[in-house]
């Protein structure tokens, strides 16, 4: 195990026990910033809280605005192809377990088709949300950050769309890894900047990004990628992507006639599972199980398992589940897939694991990469990465439910994002590639 | 508002100054940089060199509000194996070098601070003579524990404002900050700058007029004649990047500390001679 720290004592915080008050009242799904229980807020500086402050006055504006839910709605269907389908994945299914005496699957299984959506993952909902919103507040620059490039690939969109300027930070080490993304960003007007600090990856890129914004806030809006950050960046984000949620239920009773019984996601920032996660929240009933990326194994230490190995703390603006070491020096992170590969996780999903509403277990680089190739091979679709731990997490938990005597189970998956990105990093991984071969975006 | 401790050990200080018609000159360096003894080493000659209160940075991972020159040495400074609890063996060698006389302040990101436990780190940082702690990420909205441990142990609270911050957040932090309230100069990070705009100066009075005593700037001030014109103002001129880039040089350790001391000489001329010639020199 790496090293676990004694975590010192949580504040009791004299404003949060009317926050809480305020809670009880509504719907998990409703809840807003700043605070989620004891985690979220603004860590941030001074210099940003005019900004935020613009920020959510504006969202709260938009929110009560049927011109903005129309024009957003327009996007999603003409624009993003939304709804998004669902589709039922049998031959994956079978592979949790055979079928039972009378034939029938213990265990069907629905995908949520996120990975179909104009540039090829959930993302583009919100940035095509926060992008409204920066025209309604009068910005002319938008500035983001990207690990994998999916965020940074889907900003550059809108920002083409829009007619904004666009900025993408990256880590050094990932515009490496990812150079045909970094090509698709160029191609669509925006300017990658390459961070050569710190891990020179994900994390040093949001870094870079919140210097950009202290900096040019007067006409930049930073349009942060997932459910983390100052508030109201985790209330918002997750807003723009409960349409995951809504879809995916409506279709799920469609379908099946009633809810499913567990909902499974892979978690990074954990947009895309907060998405889904949301409209089933208040429905007790549901299991919701977050995936995150175990990476070599928890034991080994490279990891991006926020809540098997790391503790409250801040960073980037939020107090949530954090990788770090004695000192609260932020910890690297590991995972084949970059999209998972951040130390903290969006402060929703800490207050949804320490209120047990949701489960979050890791999955390994290795488990990842089985249940990507076994949808490869039994469905024909190919899913990114990150989607593949949600994968592998929900085959572990279809198999639990079978070995508990569970039957007729409904078990509903996010597939988060299309695996083009991620062809050369499996033809690697599964030995498909002459050595020496390192073309390609990962 | 109740406060068990009323006397701030920087106001101290800041209004003897102002008494001899001077501002202060606070200057900032990072601990570990490039180890421990030597960093202890370049805050005492910050002290003989005419620093009247200084800063000593945490290194932390994810330094948000600092520019490369500050980023470089905190990485440094980690990978040299600098630890939180190091910053308190600077302040205690600050305080028994100055005998006392120079107020030694933290600047902190605030992970680092939480995860030593804040009531922890203010009980330690004052049992080692700290003043107290500037907090670069931590707004007042958020710092109910650390103002309740800073309370308790007579510790400052420095909060910044910045030229973006309204009316109502510049009466709220002066209203929260003991001390004095420190006034980012410009919208940005961490760096010296060709010139510390109109804007510091108008943020100043508007933090004076929402209730701050004492007002110090910082960010982008690098030479003494910009030490000059935001003395004649400021009740104290922050520097940082300048004095932590003196160390970053190539040359024989003695010669770097040997350009601190100049550098720093150069920065106090400047704030000596502010209210007499109206900054210039």
């Amino acid at each position: 195990m790496p090293e676990q720290p004694e975590q010192p004592e949580q504040p009791v915080r004299d404003a949060l026990t009317e926050t809480l008050a305020h809670q009880v009242a509504e719907k998990l799904a409703d809840v807003q910033g700043p605070y989620f229980g004891q985690f979220g807020g603004r860590y941030v500086p001074e210099a940003l809280i005019a900004a935020l402050d613009e920020l959510e006055t504006e969202f709260r504006k938009a929110q009560g605005d049927p011109g903005f839910a129309a024009e957003l709605s327009r996007l999603h269907r003409d624009y993003t192809g939304r709804p998004s389908p669902l589709t039922e994945v049998p031959r994956f299914a079978a592979h949790i377990a055979g079928p039972a005496a009378d034939g029938t699957a213990p265990v069907r299984v629905f995908l949520k088709r996120e990975d179909l959506n104009h540039t090829g993952s959930h993302k583009i909902n919100n940035v095509l949300g926060q992008a409204l919103l920066v025209k309604r507040m009068g910005k002319t620059r938008v500035i983001a950050e990207t690990g994998a490039g999916q965020h940074g690939v889907a900003t550059a969109t809108a920002a083409a769309l829009l007619g904004l300027e666009c900025v993408v930070y990256m880590g050094e080490e990932d515009t490496r890894r990812q150079a045909l993304n970094v090509a698709r960003m160029e191609l669509l007007g925006a300017t990658v900047v390459p961070v050569a600090i710190g891990t020179r990856t994900l994390k040093d890129a949001i870094n870079e990004a919140l210097r950009d914004w202290v900096t040019n806030v007067d006409h930049t809006h930073y349009l942060l990628g997932t459910v983390t950050g100052p508030h109201p960046f985790p209330e918002m984000v997750r807003e723009f992507h409960r349409i995951i949620g809504e879809e995916a239920r409506e279709q799920v009773l469609e379908r099946v006639g009633r809810l499913p019984d567990a909902v499974a996601a892979c978690v990074g920032g954990g947009s895309n599972a907060l998405g889904l996660f949301n409209a089933f929240l208040d429905d007790a009933e549901v299991a919701l199980y977050g995936f995150e990326a175990g990476g070599e194994g928890i034991e080994s230490g490279r990891h991006a398992a926020r809540f098997s190995g790391g503790a409250p703390g801040v960073l980037h603006g939020a107090r949530s589940y954090l990788l770090q070491d004695d000192d609260g020096q932020t910890r690297p992170s590991h995972s084949v897939s970059a999209g998972l590969d951040y130390p903290s996780v969006g402060p929703a999903h800490s207050w949804l694991h320490d209120m047990g509403r949701a489960t979050y277990e890791p999955v390994t680089d290795a488990e990842a990469m089985d249940a990507f190739r076994l949808l490869c091979r039994t469905e024909g679709i190919i899913p990114a990465i990150e989607s593949a731990h949600a994968l592998a997490g929900a085959l572990r938990v279809g198999r639990r439910l079978v070995d508990a005597g569970e039957s007729d189970q409904v078990l509903l998956i996010n597939l988060s994002g299309r695996g083009d990105k991620d062809v050369a990093t499996a033809a690697r991984w599964f030995g498909l590639l002459d050595e020496g071969t390192t073309e390609g975006d990962q | 508002m109740s406060r068990t401790v009323t006397t701030s050990q920087t106001a101290a200080r800041l209004d003897v100054l102002a008494g001899t018609g001077r501002a202060a000159l606070v200057g900032y360096l990072p601990v570990g940089f490039p180890d421990v003894a030597r960093s202890v080493e370049a805050v005492t000659t910050m002290v003989d060199a005419g620093v009247d209160v200084v800063e000593i940075g945490v290194p932390y991972t994810d330094p948000v509000m600092d520019g490369p020159v500050i980023q470089r040495a905190a990485e440094a400074a980690l990978a040299a194996g600098a630890r939180v609890r190091d910053v308190l063996t600077v302040v205690e060698a600050v305080a028994e070098h100055s005998g006392g006389t120079v107020p030694a302040l933290v600047m902190s990101y605030y992970n680092p601070v939480l995860r030593y436990g804040v009531e922890s780190f203010a009980r330690d940082l004052a049992a080692a003579g700290g003043a107290g702690m500037i907090t670069p990420d931590l707004i007042p909205d958020e710092a109910v524990e650390w103002s309740a441990a800073a309370d308790a142990h007579g510790l400052d609270k420095v909060y910044l404002v910045a030229p973006s911050s309204t009316p109502e957040r510049l009466r709220l932090t002066a209203q929260a900050s003991r001390g004095f309230v420190y006034a980012a100069s410009t919208m940005g990070v961490t760096g010296a700058r060709q010139a510390v705009g109109r804007r510091a100066e108008e943020l100043v009075a508007a933090t004076r007029a929402a209730g701050a005593a004492r007002v110090c700037v910082g960010l982008g001030v690098s030479t003494g004649d910009q030490a000059a014109e935001v003395g004649r103002y400021a009740d104290g001129v922050i520097v940082g990047s300048v004095l932590v880039r003196t160390l970053l040089s190539e040359e024989p350790w003695a010669a770097r500390l040997d350009t601190l001391g100049k550098v720093t000489g150069e920065l106090a001329a400047g704030v000596a001679r502010a209210r007499t010639t109206g900054g210039v020199s």
